[in-house]
């Protein structure tokens, strides 16, 4: 951890406080969706992987049911298993490090240590620490500012939470869709939801479009 | 706030948090060779997109199996409009929540 440069600190700090802005809107969701603010809490300090975790309330939002939920939820965080192959070999960690290393394996921390590859390996190494465990602390304390916020406002609907959930997901799937093949995969997957919400039990639409994934990524 | 059981929060809550971690340390423990499948990859890099696509859908325009256009649609017009403008994050979530809560209380 000695002599970590000036850019590995300023990537790792600008991403830790943005996270932060998103802390506040899983806080708020996870209250909107009914659960409290410390199994709010909670799922930030355990689970920490927030796309996952917006998905998680999310299903219990529309109603749906446990297993749905869980499930969506790990399919999302499947990227991250991808993340730690990449980043087993480069943190070079072993025993009990390797379990705190897994915990802090995220989209953040994982592409920051990257974009520090021109810098070498140390910086690579430094680069996944400082922004997993930056992004950790913001993550947590900006759930709980929002969970707390949202308790105290009372009718997520008066207060808009409800729209701001499903604008939080648009927010993380605008960057993916400037490529066109999968704006046209987007579309199909809105469309299939639409369809199958008056025909399948509630939240189970949103595992179904995993068939939607499957089919366009069937042949390259 | 919404009413659900706490034994379903709870269960939500910690089996997410154990499935995700067990799936984050998949690649610090299992060879590489494993996920080498590029079927598995292609078809892995596009679930985040149907799966947010869907959950846009599910919050937005459903309640249980109805599909229903009310505030919330209006607040993630709102957030969409921001996004072309290519606001931050922030600004996109509180533009959502400023026009749902508006056309919430006018009704």
């Amino acid at each position: 951890m000695f002599s970590i440069s000036r850019q590995t600190w300023r990537d790792a700090v600008s991403v830790a406080l943005t996270v932060g802005a998103y802390g506040v809107a899983f806080g708020a969701a996870g209250v909107a969706a009914g659960f409290s603010v410390v199994q709010t809490a909670l799922f930030s300090l355990l689970a920490f992987t927030g796309a996952s975790q917006f998905a998680a309330v999310g299903v219990v939002a529309a109603g749906g049911a446990g297993l749905s939920a869980v499930v969506a939820a790990s399919l999302l965080s499947v990227r991250n298993a991808l993340y730690s192959l990449q980043m087993a070999p480069r943190l070079e960690t072993r025993g009990w490090r390797r379990f705190v290393a897994a915990h802090l394996t995220i989209d953040e921390s994982t592409n920051v240590a990257l974009a520090q590859s021109s810098l070498g390996p140390s910086a690579v190494r430094h680069g996944f620490w400082l922004t997993g465990s930056g992004v950790f602390i913001f993550w947590n304390l900006f759930t709980l500012l929002g969970a707390v916020g949202a308790r105290a406002l009372g009718n997520p609907a008066a207060w808009g939470l409800d729209a701001a959930v499903p604008a939080a997901f648009l927010g993380l799937l605008w960057p993916r869709l400037r490529d066109r093949r999968v704006r046209v995969i987007a579309g199909v997957a809105v469309i299939f939801s639409l369809v199958t919400t008056p025909l399948l039990p509630a939240g189970t639409p949103i595992i179904a479009t995993v068939l939607v994934a499957v089919v366009a990524g069937w042949r390259p | 706030m919404a009413t659900v059981s706490a034994t379903l929060t709870w269960t939500v809550m910690i089996a997410t948090s154990a499935l995700c971690y067990l799936i984050k340390l998949v690649g610090y423990l299992v060879p590489a060779r494993w996920f080498a499948r590029e079927r598995l990859q292609r078809i892995n890099s596009l679930i985040p997109v149907v799966l947010l696509s869907a959950l846009v859908v599910a919050q937005a325009l459903a309640v249980k199996t109805h599909v229903v256009l009310d505030h919330r649609m209006a607040g993630v017009a709102a957030a969409l409009a921001a996004l072309f403008a290519k606001a931050p994050f922030p600004v996109v979530v509180l533009s959502a929540a400023i026009t749902s809560a508006i056309v919430y209380r006018w009704h």
